[in-house]
């Protein structure tokens, strides 16, 4: 009964007028820059962090968590949209959200994305509630060897993601990797691929090559022909799913909220995976995998479920270790240190009101930005209708100031022109920019993890094998392996040429 | 901006206008930058420091991050702005270690820049994993040298504060240790909490409520002093390691050419800063303590950073470790 007690103290501290405005303010912020492509939750928290100084810690600390999962919400609708992801996640959003929007079915996507969101978030709450301690041992368990295998079994899912040719996905994996090596090697301070560039020396930035492959290649692909957004546009039916789309949903969901929980506990980068795992697994168990790519319902309701659900279990290593799982997560430690909250394992029984309540007003933000949300669909679906020549050079625009605003470096900016046109290329190629971008986040990991394995064991490849953990991850890495090739193989027999135009 | 770098250049050469110059400034915002990433515990110091500093000059001073390559794209920025005052750096130790790390650096560490002052000391402590066998650091010296091979030393990346740190403790100890970088304090310190490796050396800032948790072991003290949250906790010299005497110093520096006013004035800023109660207490949660007045001026930040830069050339130069 500890546990109610506890959740009741959250709530009490989480409902008090002042903290139920901050989240509100949080929720609105975080889906406002969500929804304007480019600029991310940790340039807005940044920016920030100075006014948080003159409020309550706990209600300062809501409303930095509002904007980060209310961009988790937003992010989706520019992905839906305009095929403009900002974050890792909404990437594989926009595999098939961008298709339903295609198809008139825009409505629904968005629908889609906010019911499975908040399903997901709500579920992620009570598990950050009950289990935060005893996960926290079970992150702790995951060693550079388990990374490792962990990032292999999510590079061997990446050949999931493409709806066309195995060989042309593997191929943009590769790239993806070898774009992911730009940088400073930070084992021996060598830097690779950075063309004597300082600027690139801590690596390319993870927005502009997305914002780059995904949204500028697209904007350079309808400005080549403005017929295809006219029948997206006309084709808009109805806003809301139907009593059916309803029934394909609570699978995805149901899956990619498991999925996203697990995964976002691991403090290493386990939450990148949750979207592009969920995507992996919703085409394996679909009865129709060859509507994946297409405008697949579950391509949208699986993943969207299991970024949300990571990301709020993210927050149980920051929680109980006081340790961040990614660049937000680091503000929100620099906002309570600022705040005089040094954030550690006893944050939990040190400031008891302060921890619960952030945990409440989770669920009160997800809550929030479900009704928040749903009647804005109709708005932004609306956008579509804005004539097209009005409406690029903003998100131009928008996306030159959010890459900026990540570091102030102007060559983040080349790098989205670069890429812009990379990805042009690539779409006349029939190459996808999904495998690319996990190829990108995934690598440096990758690396990292192996060569700290190899230094830890004094190189000996077997601790890949003889640590529990990483050995079952490799075999599930098989696994995926073998079924995603055996069809292909038998298919190949059948027909050999159908897939080169899918 | 031709016009306050044309002002800036007159007020540096001519004596008659410079103090009207510095009378009249600031007459606008100014620009911190931090060439670390927000959140970190640099930034950390620079939001507290920056926001008493406003107060006292009138306008609002802005934390501006500009991360990279271990703080040296930041320093570059501020070593070419225009040296009107209105825009400052604050860095840490890095300052002093990237002229012997870098071996092509984008400007001359002692001549680009003039100095505000010191703002910060911050100590470090050397930890390990919570099931780590020496149980003080007289046994912790004798263990690390006798299984030196067995052991791992996690840092947080080439130039890092637990890199230095790390590369003082060998060098002293004579135990060359596994080195494990990680990109960032964070992992390295999630995997010392979960026992993948065995050794660090951290700031303060990073270690204090681990320590307090007792999820990390604490062995000895870096600075000649031991520390009120600790008092324990020995200090490294007082142990036998002579001359062990790391800290993370801090400091904030303008473009050459700053009028010496502006200095003067923004010295000033900063002593009353560090004289705030509210600062002083946020550092002392995080186990280290504002510089004296004395430290906070141009003359003892120059002096540091030319001691720094002359201590850590051999160390680095000795691990041949470089970040280019």
């Amino acid at each position: 009964m500890e546990l109610l007690s506890n959740l009741a103290l959250g709530f009490s501290v989480a409902s008090s007028l002042a903290n139920l405005l901050f989240c509100l303010i949080g929720v609105l912020l975080g889906t406002l820059i969500g929804v304007l492509p480019g600029i991310g939750a940790t340039a807005t928290i940044a920016m920030l962090l100075p006014i948080t100084f003159q409020l309550e810690p706990v209600s300062s600390l809501i409303m930095l968590a509002g904007i980060y999962y209310g961009a988790q919400y937003g992010g989706s609708t520019t992905a839906i949209l305009i095929n403009m992801p900002g974050e890792s996640s909404s990437a594989v959003t926009a595999i098939d959200g961008y298709q339903m929007a295609r198809k008139g079915r825009a409505g629904t996507a968005l629908a889609t994305a906010a019911l499975g969101s908040f399903f997901a978030g709500t579920v992620a709450t009570f598990l950050v509630a009950i289990f935060a301690p005893p996960l926290t041992a079970v992150a702790l368990k995951f060693g550079a060897a388990e990374y490792f295998s962990l990032m292999v079994m999510g590079l061997v899912m990446s050949v999931a993601l493409a709806h066309g040719s195995v060989l042309k996905a593997l191929a943009m994996v590769v790239l993806g990797l070898l774009l992911g090596i730009v940088g400073t090697d930070i084992y021996t301070g060598a830097p690779r691929f950075t063309l004597g560039i300082t600027q690139y020396a801590d690596g390319l930035n993870f927005v502009a090559v997305a914002v780059g492959v995904f949204g500028i290649a697209e904007i350079l692909r309808n400005l080549e022909d403005e017929h295809d957004r006219e029948v997206m546009t006309k084709n808009i039916s109805r806003l809301f799913p139907n009593r059916e789309e309803f029934r394909q949903m609570i699978g995805p969901v149901l899956r990619g909220t498991g999925v996203g929980s697990v995964l976002g506990i691991l403090p290493g980068g386990g939450a990148i995976l949750a979207s592009f795992a969920s995507y992996t697994i919703e085409k394996k168990v679909s009865a129709r995998p060859q509507d994946f790519g297409k405008g697949a319902l579950a391509g949208v309701a699986g993943p969207e479920s299991a970024n949300n659900a990571g990301a709020q279990t993210s927050f149980i290593p920051l929680l109980t270790l006081g340790i961040p799982a990614n660049p937000v997560m680091a503000l929100m430690i620099g906002a309570m240190i600022i705040q005089g909250i040094v954030p550690g394992p006893n944050v939990v029984s040190e400031q008891p009101a302060l921890f619960w309540g952030i945990i409440a007003s989770m669920w009160i933000g997800n809550l929030m930005l479900v009704i928040l949300n749903l009647p804005l669909i109709g708005l932004w679906v609306r956008l579509l209708t804005v004539p097209y020549y009005v409406l690029f050079p903003i998100i131009m625009a928008m996306c030159s100031i959010g890459v900026y605003s990540v570091a102030s470096n102007t060559y983040d900016l080349y790098a989205v022109a670069f890429f812009g046109l990379l990805g042009y290329v690539m779409s006349k190629l029939r190459c996808e920019p999904a495998p690319l971008l996990l190829g990108f986040v995934l690598g440096p990991l990758l690396e990292e993890n192996l060569r700290r394995a190899m230094i830890l064991s004094r190189g000996d490849p077997m601790t890949f094998l003889t640590r529990p953990i990483s050995a079952t991850l490799l075999l599930m890495s098989l696994a995926v392996l073998v079924l995603v090739f055996l069809p292909q193989i038998r298919k190949r027999r059948d027909e050999v040429f159908t897939e080169s135009d899918a | 901006m031709a016009y306050p770098k044309l002002l800036g250049a007159l007020c540096a050469t001519t004596l008659l206008v410079a103090p009207a110059f510095a009378q009249d400034w600031p007459q606008r915002q100014i620009t911190m930058v931090v060439p670390f990433a927000a959140g970190g515990p640099t930034d950390t110091v620079a939001r507290m420091v920056a926001e008493r500093m406003s107060a006292d000059l009138g306008h609002q001073i802005i934390v501006e991050n500009i991360g990279g390559a271990g703080g040296t794209l930041g320093a570059g920025n501020v070593a070419k702005a225009d040296p009107d005052g209105y825009t400052v750096l604050l860095h840490h130790i890095g300052m002093a270690t990237s002229a012997t790390l870098y071996r092509n650096l984008a400007y001359d560490t002692l001549n680009a820049f003039d100095y505000v002052g010191l703002v910060t000391e911050v100590p470090m402590v050397v930890v390990a994993r919570k099931d780590f066998e020496p149980n003080d650091f007289t046994a912790f010296i004798s263990y690390v040298k006798d299984n030196a091979d067995n052991l791992t030393l996690a840092n947080a990346g080439i130039g890092s504060a637990s890199h230095l740190c790390g590369m003082m403790l060998m060098s002293a100890l004579e135990a060359p240790l596994v080195t494990v970088p990680y990109k960032g304090t964070g992992p390295a310190m999630t995997d010392l909490l979960g026992g993948q490796t065995d050794i660090m050396c951290d700031q303060t800032t990073n270690t204090t409520q681990q320590i307090k948790g007792g999820t990390i072991k604490a062995y000895a003290v870096t600075t000649p002093e031991r520390l009120e949250l600790f008092p324990d906790l020995p200090t490294a010299m007082e142990s036998g390691l002579d001359g062990f005497d790391v800290s993370i110093w801090h400091g904030i520096y303008t473009p050459k050419g700053t009028p010496a006013e502006v200095n003067e004035r923004l010295s000033k800023s900063l002593q009353s800063a560090l004289a705030d109660e509210g600062v002083v207490k946020a550092m002392a949660d995080l186990g280290t303590a504002p510089s004296p007045a004395e430290d906070a001026t141009p003359a003892a930040l120059q002096a540091k950073l030319e001691a720094e830069i002359a201590r850590w050339q051999p160390v680095i130069e000795a691990a041949g470790v470089y970040a280019d």
